[in-house]
């Protein structure tokens, strides 16, 4: 008999002789697998010149091993219904995919010889490089792509981590060689800098055993620590406006630095962040710009918290000629939350919802692989799913009240629209 | 799973799932941009928003909250056929939950001023989805593609249309959709299947039953030659579709179309809640070894999905940079041909039918996904239908997919459309007046 998760996760971990933590977590709802191999590799590790090496490493690293020929990697995964993905973030990079149960050693076997044995022959690098250089290309021309990496750059700077493209540019892309990727692999995909959650219609010792034999004798190496330097100091309002002329709908991204997923003060940011712009439909801002001034199809805040002091984040689009307005209600309710904090029924109401949310959370085996995985790369234990709960009632109002009157602030907001219009006289 | 009609004519579909503390209630109605006549282009979306907007016995503000006290997740969305609304939380949610749609029924209240502020909310999405040049350019080509059937214009509606309908255009949409008798509930997850009947009938079964909705009826005259699509706008990439006119889900041609789309661009799955989200398996697929492999898009993309009448089979291409529109259309052409002028090889049926069926596991994967299927097709396609989707695909022989090319795939039932970038549409970021100011604000 398989285990029900009702009474919450109850995974398996394991650390291998090359240093790679293997986690399983057995589930039986469909006869099927959630891989998730995910390397402390991301953009973050990327020299000035070389900026989207990460990324192109990415898209050419599954086009052929020293045991697989692209084209037969493209076989076996297509053969079996799987679509290996594979996304390359700040801080890590991830190859991930569901497959049934019954082709789970294969798939395993194929995931770890990518990751371990890649070749980068030319050819495929030259024609990844032009399909990464189109999508580049693609997000020029997208407004909700422009007015967010414009907003990284004004709050951490053009040649901070968190502020440039992770996807690099066209020039940097253009520069990257084989022996660049080649060199990037080598030095940061190792079984040292990985971890490999497992989840599905499968049984702990087994894939265990599996794990084992496939990064057998893949040699460790020193794990390099994250280094993320501070934002820049005493930020002051600016707002940037970037004309796209043909778009109907300006796109706003307005923001502050906050914290790292590391502070004790994490959970009374979530929370905040929840209250500001996520409960509902997004929140504060949504009750205001969409439901009660009709203005926005979509008003919400982010707060994806990870190693270094990560942006909080308000995105709305709008009627080119509402930008102002729009602006201004976006102030008007930093300003409240971040001068009064939140009301006792708010409070209740978002922790009733985020303790409620965790089963849904885990609602399938490649949700659940995800939430494992940042168990792991934030050493939050594998009883987190239980803890979180208590954390989160934990949190007091003026823990929340503290949180917001930290952050959120007007005047230090930095703002970029990209529209059709430069309507924007600055709502101040 | 289990089924009931309540005497009012509401469908119940329950199935148990007892592996995690949760439950997906969908409420579906049989009404969608279908059913819209000129003028009202649009409407059955927006009674979709007006109904997020309070009920007589839940005031606008306090429907925020009920689902959310239990760590639940809703949402609604509206196509050609249908439109439908769920909740997914923790199971003791289930009687909120089933309250809720029982008041979004019967009880909507359509204020005027709601409305007003909805109209604008929509006319934003509206906006931002002409931003992406495919999408833009896919409603030019649906619309180019049908002459007569309410398929060819947008579920979202056309823009004067928004502007012009009333509140009470609105509310007799929502009286003439929104019964018992047009609508299945559906509910999965850690339940107790006769305690839901018995709550369903509790909260649905004093609503009554209206006449059942007359239904335009408007046949698609054949198509007799390729049709031809050009925008011309800023931007900084091309795009180009292709789509032709696809079976209905109950015709005989629906499987082997889908095992031909496998074969092209990759198996899919034909979830629209869950199958669309990433890349599908397609390295091996024709169009992806012929067009990206080839170095001329970045992306190869084919949709069919399963739909009441006969809608489209739709193949879209990215440019990769660099590349004229000409020459992709072409290649994809060719690809398209040798299809219809030899058929498919046993490998590639094989791999088509393993995908197919990997995928139709994959994407039952929740309480959430199995939910949506049961009334996706309890409500497009009729009872009996998903049971033997997979035996359907198992059926298909290499002479059918081979048939349906030949027929289905030739250039006179074509609509072809250009996204052609007019300049590279790239601009320079500019500091607003205010840069550097330390004024505060408020």
């Amino acid at each position: 008999m398989m285990p029900s998760l009702v009474r919450g996760l109850a995974p398996v971990r394991n650390t291998l002789d090359s240093g790679a933590v293997v986690i399983v977590q057995e589930t039986s709802a469909t006869p099927a697998v959630a891989i998730n191999a995910t390397f402390r590799a991301g953009s973050l590790h990327e020299p000035d010149h070389l900026t989207g090496v990460s990324y192109l490493t990415g898209r050419v690293i599954d086009r052929g091993t020293d045991r697989r020929s692209a084209d037969v990697i493209a076989e076996e995964l297509d053969e079996r219904g799987v679509s290996l993905r594979i996304g390359s973030t700040r801080h890590t990079m991830t190859l991930s995919c569901t497959c049934l149960a019954e082709d789970f050693r294969e798939v395993l076997a194929i995931v770890v010889d990518v990751a371990r044995r890649p070749t980068f022959p030319e050819q495929e690098l030259s024609k990844r490089r032009a399909e990464a250089i189109t999508a580049l290309r693609q997000d020029d021309d997208n407004p909700a792509v422009r007015a967010a990496e414009m907003l990284s750059e004004m709050l951490y700077g053009p040649s901070h981590p968190y502020g440039r493209r992770a996807k690099g540019t066209i020039a940097s892309l253009e520069r990257i060689d084989r022996d660049a990727i080649a060199g990037f692999h080598g030095r940061y995909i190792r079984p040292s800098a990985l971890s490999l959650v497992i989840v599905g219609d499968v049984e702990a010792p087994q894939v265990f055993e599996d794990a084992a034999a496939e990064l057998h004798g893949w040699r460790p190496s020193d794990v390099l620590p994250s280094v993320v330097p501070p934002p820049p100091i005493g930020p002051v309002r600016r707002i940037v406006t970037i004309p796209m002329p043909g778009k109907s709908q300006s796109d706003i991204a307005y923001g502050f630095t906050a914290i790292s997923r590391l502070d004790p003060r994490y959970y009374s940011y979530w929370m905040m962040n929840n209250i500001l712009g996520q409960f509902g439909l997004g929140g504060r801002l949504a009750d205001n710009i969409r439901e009660r001034q009709g203005m926005a199809y979509y008003a919400y805040s982010s707060f994806d918290a990870t190693f270094a002091e990560s942006p909080l984040v308000i995105r709305a689009g709008v009627d080119p000629n509402n930008v102002e307005r729009a602006l201004a209600s976006i102030d008007a309710e930093v300003l409240q939350l971040g001068a009064d904090g939140p009301t006792p029924t708010e409070v209740e109401e978002t922790r009733q919802f985020l303790v409620g949310s965790i089963p849904r959370m885990l609602e399938t085996n490649y949700s659940i692989a995800a939430f494992l995985q940042t168990c792991e790369q934030f050493r939050l234990g594998l009883d987190y799913d239980k803890r979180l709960p208590s954390l989160l009632k934990g949190v007091t109002l003026d823990d929340i009240r503290t949180a917001a009157a930290e952050v959120l602030h007007p005047e230090r907001a930095a703002v970029s629209i990209a529209g059709p219009e430069t309507l924007v006289e600055a709502a101040s | 799973v289990r089924r009931a009609t309540l005497d009012n004519g509401l469908k119940i579909l329950v199935q148990e799932i007892h592996t995690a503390p949760l439950v997906s209630v969908w409420c579906w109605y049989g009404v969608g941009s279908r059913d819209e006549a000129p003028g009202l282009t649009g409407v059955s979306h927006w009674v979709e928003h007006m109904n997020f907007k309070g009920t007589i016995n839940i005031p606008r503000e306090q429907m925020k909250g009920i689902v959310e006290r239990f760590g639940g997740m809703w949402n609604g969305y509206t196509w050609i056929d249908q439109t439908t609304y769920l909740e997914t939380a923790g199971s003791a949610a289930l009687d909120q939950m089933l309250f809720i749609e029982a008041e979004r029924m019967s009880n909507a209240l359509y204020e005027t001023a709601e409305c007003e502020s909805e109209r604008t909310v929509i006319i934003s999405e509206l906006q931002g989805g002409e931003n992406d040049p495919d999408q833009l350019l896919d409603i030019e080509v649906t619309a180019s593609a049908f002459r007569a059937h309410p398929y060819r214009h947008p579920t979202i509606g056309w823009i004067d249309d928004l502007r012009s309908m009333t509140r009470d255009d609105l509310y007799g949409h929502y009286r003439r959709f929104y019964i018992p008798n047009n609508a299945t509930l559906v509910v999965v997850g850690d339940v107790d299947a006769d305690e839901v009947f018995r709550s369903a009938a509790r909260h649905f079964g004093s609503i009554p039953a209206g006449p059942n909705p007359v239904r335009l009826r408007v046949m698609e005259p054949p198509q007799v030659g390729e049709r031809r699509v050009l925008i011309e706008r800023e931007g900084t990439t091309g795009y180009l579709k292709m789509v032709f006119h696809a079976p209905a889900a109950t015709e005989p041609d629906f499987f082997p179309m889908l095992v031909l789309d496998a074969v092209m661009t990759g198996a899919k799955g034909v979830n629209l809640w869950s199958s669309f989200s990433g890349a599908p398996p397609q390295r091996k697929a024709r169009l992806y070894t012929r067009l990206v492999e080839g170095g001329l898009a970045s992306m190869v993309s084919g949709v069919l999905l399963p739909t009441r009448d006969p809608f489209l089979y739709s193949l879209s291409f990215t440019a990769l940079e660099g590349v004229a529109l000409s020459s992709l259309e072409a290649a994809a052409l060719e690809a398209v041909e040798r299809l219809r002028d030899s058929g498919v090889d046993p490998a590639e049926m094989t791999r088509a039918k393993r995908q197919l069926r990997a995928r139709l596991v994959f994407e039952n994967d929740s309480v959430t996904n199995i939910a949506h299927q049961l009334g996706y097709f309890e409500t497009v396609v009729g009872p009996d239908f998903f049971p033997s989707f997979q035996q359907n695909i198992d059926a298909v022989t290499p002479e059918q997919v081979w048939d349906v090319a030949r027929r289905r795939l030739g250039s006179g039932t074509r609509t072809t459309g250009w996204f052609k970038p007019l300049s590279d549409g790239v601009h320079a970021a500019q500091p607003a007046a205010l840069i550097g100011s330390t004024e505060a604000v408020g």
